[in-house]
């Protein structure tokens, strides 16, 4: 190899090693507050077995002796713990506490390229490892020996799994085994659901893949070692036919003998059991013991939960949203019938219309409740994003991550996934500075990144906040008076040049970087976002890091909306988004910096004219007095002028398909019921658009 | 037509290490998975020549692929190679009894990896 390429290789290996021994400090870290120590944590072990091994085989290739010896005995020790050979105590945590230290040590002397006689001394901390080591226990009865696993199974067993599969027996836990076959197109994803499932009942032992007889499906084997009963799984899981679920032991803890299950029985043609919901939480907390008598025997397929394409969620969305509206001409058609006497006919008529209405709100909310699912697994995958964009450029980063649990709604979840991975690319490749940066700078090596949800009302705050170093203000203004999107002489806010970081074309790089650049800017997200009646903002202090504040309502599906006009045109404006209405003396007005205000509770409220902002034109003067709508999205507000009020009243928004996209202010269109189409305002758009002052950026 | 190659391995170092032992020794396709899981996705995709795939992985570990691939007809008759770190001579054994073609232990020498190549694709 020459000079060059063994330099990258050795970034290369200091990289992985890093990344293994982060994963180790984590592992001992969760250790160490783990109650019963390894016997509470067998997956921590094992990975911290894992690590060691990858590193001592890393190591071993690039002919680093003393970490390929250091974590070799220290892989003893923990395949010796993982084993049951070894017993864990505080001497052996301080020993592994120490032969991390030290492999850290290592590891960046190797970075540095010190000489030999430099290198940190492994003997001391060899010779501690070295005490540890007690010989194997005896294995007195083999639980496996009894025949009842198919050898098919134990065969593809990693001694590890095999020493697992022992210790779930031995501790008188149930054997499941779930077959469970997958579309080839999205097995991964599919598999890693069941898997999370799965685990959350015991220890998946295996997972072993096998040829489906279709020759699109690939099918598993999960091996589970758990203490809950089958029907309790099962239940979970759901109704799927390509999942059954059989138990493959049961026993009482103690008993060595191994009830041996029929594996494939003709139960699973008679597969769905009748399981009223009282039965299976029953059975919840039943021990294992119970099972090897009652539950062990059949091969049930019990479901409690469905998965649905979430198209059909849309159908019955869109037929609860065409009932919404025929409730509401019902009402509207009741209060006309007030006006007109009949008044026991009316009173009639309105309470069956309020019972109706009671129950469509019901009916409305439990829908919306099935589109809902936590933000997990989207952060789930910003997580990898983050360790491999950092990898990738030699960056650390620690990702603290918050409000996994907050909900949105599936689609949204989904429309959001490209915006996020944008905005953290962003924040790794351009926020957060290299290691030997921000040493220079005096801060922690360690660039800190949070991902966090909250819920604020009818909203989902999603924020990314590192703490690199910051955007340049004065590039941005420079690159944005060489881009012609402003005049030297501007007198700009942190905010609109800010702003200007959202407008097409506009980038700060020099170069597209390889990462966050190929073409799409902030702009994209921001339309991303904004097609999603969202909002975005950008705080930003240099040196101190970025934060970046997407704003997002819960649901698009049914909103309640306040109907407006202003000359003789209707809209619809969120209701989540507006604040308060108010009625506005036209000299009440002022203009200030050629911006309408008006003075609100000693603030200074913004204002945009609706009908001037769609260019529609007056039949009239200006009127005396105006409508204002006050609405606020995240930390902002502005007054959105019109001239009547129509009411509140709950809208299905449509899109406006592709061709419309890019109409400015509107993020859809509504049908009020009454076979009237209005338009819905983009408050988010429209906010920042009028915000930023002179609309001259709005290219 | 150039031979494909498929290397499962979950360190990102050892496969690079690994591919560049292999496109030294000659002009192949190499296919990089990171689990059994990427391993499982690009092989019925793909058509490959020759399988090097590492035993410790998480979640779908070597063992349990080679059992699949060699009991699927597709597979059956692709070569495999597993390479293992020192001291796993029972997983190794075991991997040999469900198929595999051979083995190589990690450090492993380039030499040898080449070898194996030559031998199974020439």
């Amino acid at each position: 190899m020459s000079t060059g390429s063994t330099n990258k290789a050795i970034k290369e290996f200091i990289a992985e090693a890093e990344e293994i021994l982060e994963k180790l400090n984590l592992d001992l870290c969760s250790l160490s507050f783990a109650e019963d120590g390894v016997d509470g944590a067998p997956d921590t072990i094992n990975s911290l077995f894992r690590g060691a091994h990858s590193l001592k085989g890393l190591s071993g290739m690039f002919g680093f002796d003393d970490i390929s010896e250091l974590s070799h005995q220290l892989e003893n020790l923990l395949d010796n713990l993982r084993l049951g050979r070894t017993d864990f105590s505080s001497a052996v945590s301080e020993v592994l506490f120490q032969s991390f230290d030290m492999l850290v040590l290592l590891v960046s002397s190797k970075g540095e390229g010190k000489e030999t006689a430099d290198q940190p001394d492994i003997a001391p901390v060899l010779a501690k490892l070295g005490n540890l080591f007690d010989g194997p226990a005896v294995e007195s009865d083999d639980p496996l020996a009894s025949g009842s696993i198919p050898s098919e199974l134990l065969n593809v067993l990693t001694e590890y799994e095999e020493h697992r599969l022992r210790d779930n027996l031995k501790r008188g836990r149930t054997l499941l085994l779930v077959r469970a076959s997958f579309s080839l197109d999205t097995f991964d994803q599919e598999l890693a659901a069941l898997t999370d499932l799965l685990k959350q009942y015991g220890e998946l032992i295996s997972t072993l893949p096998t040829s489906g007889d279709i020759s699109e499906r690939i099918g598993f084997q999960l091996m589970l070692g758990t203490e809950a009963a089958l029907e309790t799984v099962a239940a979970d899981i759901g109704n799927d036919e390509y999942i059954e679920i059989v138990s493959i032991s049961g026993k009482q803890a103690g008993s060595t003998k191994v009830e041996p299950e029929p594996v494939a029985t003709a139960a699973s043609e008679s597969a769905v059991e009748e399981a009223p919901s009282s039965a299976v939480s029953e059975v919840k907390g039943k021990s294992s013991s119970d099972l090897s008598e009652d539950g062990g025997a059949s091969l049930r397929s019990i479901s409690r939960t469905v998965r649905v394409d979430i198209d059909k969620l849309d159908h019955l969305m869109n037929i609860v949203g065409d009932l919404v509206l025929a409730k509401s001409s019902i009402v509207q058609l009741s209060s006309q019938f007030k006006g007109a006497g009949e008044a026991s006919l009316v009173s009639e008529l309105h309470k069956a219309s309020r019972g109706l209405e009671r129950r469509l709100d019901e009916l409305q909310g439990a829908v919306m409740d099935v589109r809902m699912v936590p933000v997990a697994q989207l952060f789930e995958k910003m997580t990898r994003i983050v360790r491999r964009v950092a990898n990738e450029l030699g960056k650390q980063i620690q990702l603290e991550i918050s409000g996994s649990d907050t909900e949105l709604d599936k689609l949204i979840v989904e429309d959001l996934t490209d915006p996020l991975v944008h905005i953290i690319r962003n924040a790794v490749d351009h926020g957060v500075e290299t290691p030997q940066e921000r040493e220079r700078l005096g801060k922690p090596v360690r660039a800190k990144l949070e991902l966090s949800a909250t819920q604020k009302g009818n909203h989902v705050v999603i924020e990314v906040a590192d703490d690199g170093s910051g955007i340049d203000l004065g590039r941005v203004k420079a690159k944005g008076i060489e881009k012609g999107l402003i005049r030297e002489s501007d007198e700009l806010s942190r905010e609109d040049l800010l702003d200007l970081l959202f407008v097409p074309g506009f980038s700060t790089k020099d170069e597209v970087s390889e990462l966050s650049g190929r073409g799409v800017g902030m702009d994209v997200v921001k339309n991303n976002i904004s097609a999603l009646s969202g909002m975005i903002e950008l705080n930003s202090e240099a040196g101190r890091g970025t934060t970046v504040v997407i704003t997002l309502p819960i649901t698009l599906a049914i909103i309640k909306a306040l109907v407006v006009t202003t000359g003789d045109r209707t809209y619809a404006i969120p209701i989540n988004a507006v604040l308060e209405t108010l009625m506005v003396e036209a000299a009440e007005i002022k203009t200030i910096e050629r911006r309408e205000v008006i003075e609100l509770r000693q603030s200074t409220l913004p204002l945009l004219h609706l009908a001037e902002f769609f260019g529609l034109e007056r039949k009239v003067g200006r009127p005396d007095r105006y409508f204002v709508a006050v609405v606020g999205l995240a930390e902002r507000r502005m007054g959105i002028v019109v001239d009547g009020l129509v009411g509140q009243q709950d809208v299905v928004i449509k899109s406006l398909g592709a061709s419309l996209a890019f109409v400015k202010g509107v993020a859809g269109a509504a049908d009020l019921g009454n076979q009237q189409t209005v338009l819905v305002l983009d408050v988010g758009g429209l906010m920042s658009d009028a915000l930023r002052g002179e609309g001259r950026l709005s290219v | 037509m150039t031979r494909k190659i498929l290397i499962a391995e979950d360190s990102p170092t050892m496969r690079s290490l690994i591919a560049s032992a292999i496109t030294a020794e000659g002009d192949y396709d190499i296919i990089e998975a990171a689990n059994g899981f990427e391993a499982l996705r690009v092989l019925p995709r793909e058509s490959i020549d020759l399988i090097i795939t590492d035993i410790n992985m998480p979640d779908i570990n070597g063992l349990e692929l080679i059992s699949f691939l060699k009991k699927d007809e597709r597979f059956r008759l692709t070569p495999l190679v597993i390479i293992t770190t020192e001291g796993s001579e029972r997983d190794r054994e075991r991997g040999l009894a469900l198929g595999a073609d051979a083995y190589l232990v990690k450090p492993f020498n380039p030499d040898d990896l080449q070898q194996l190549v030559r031998r199974f694709l020439q």
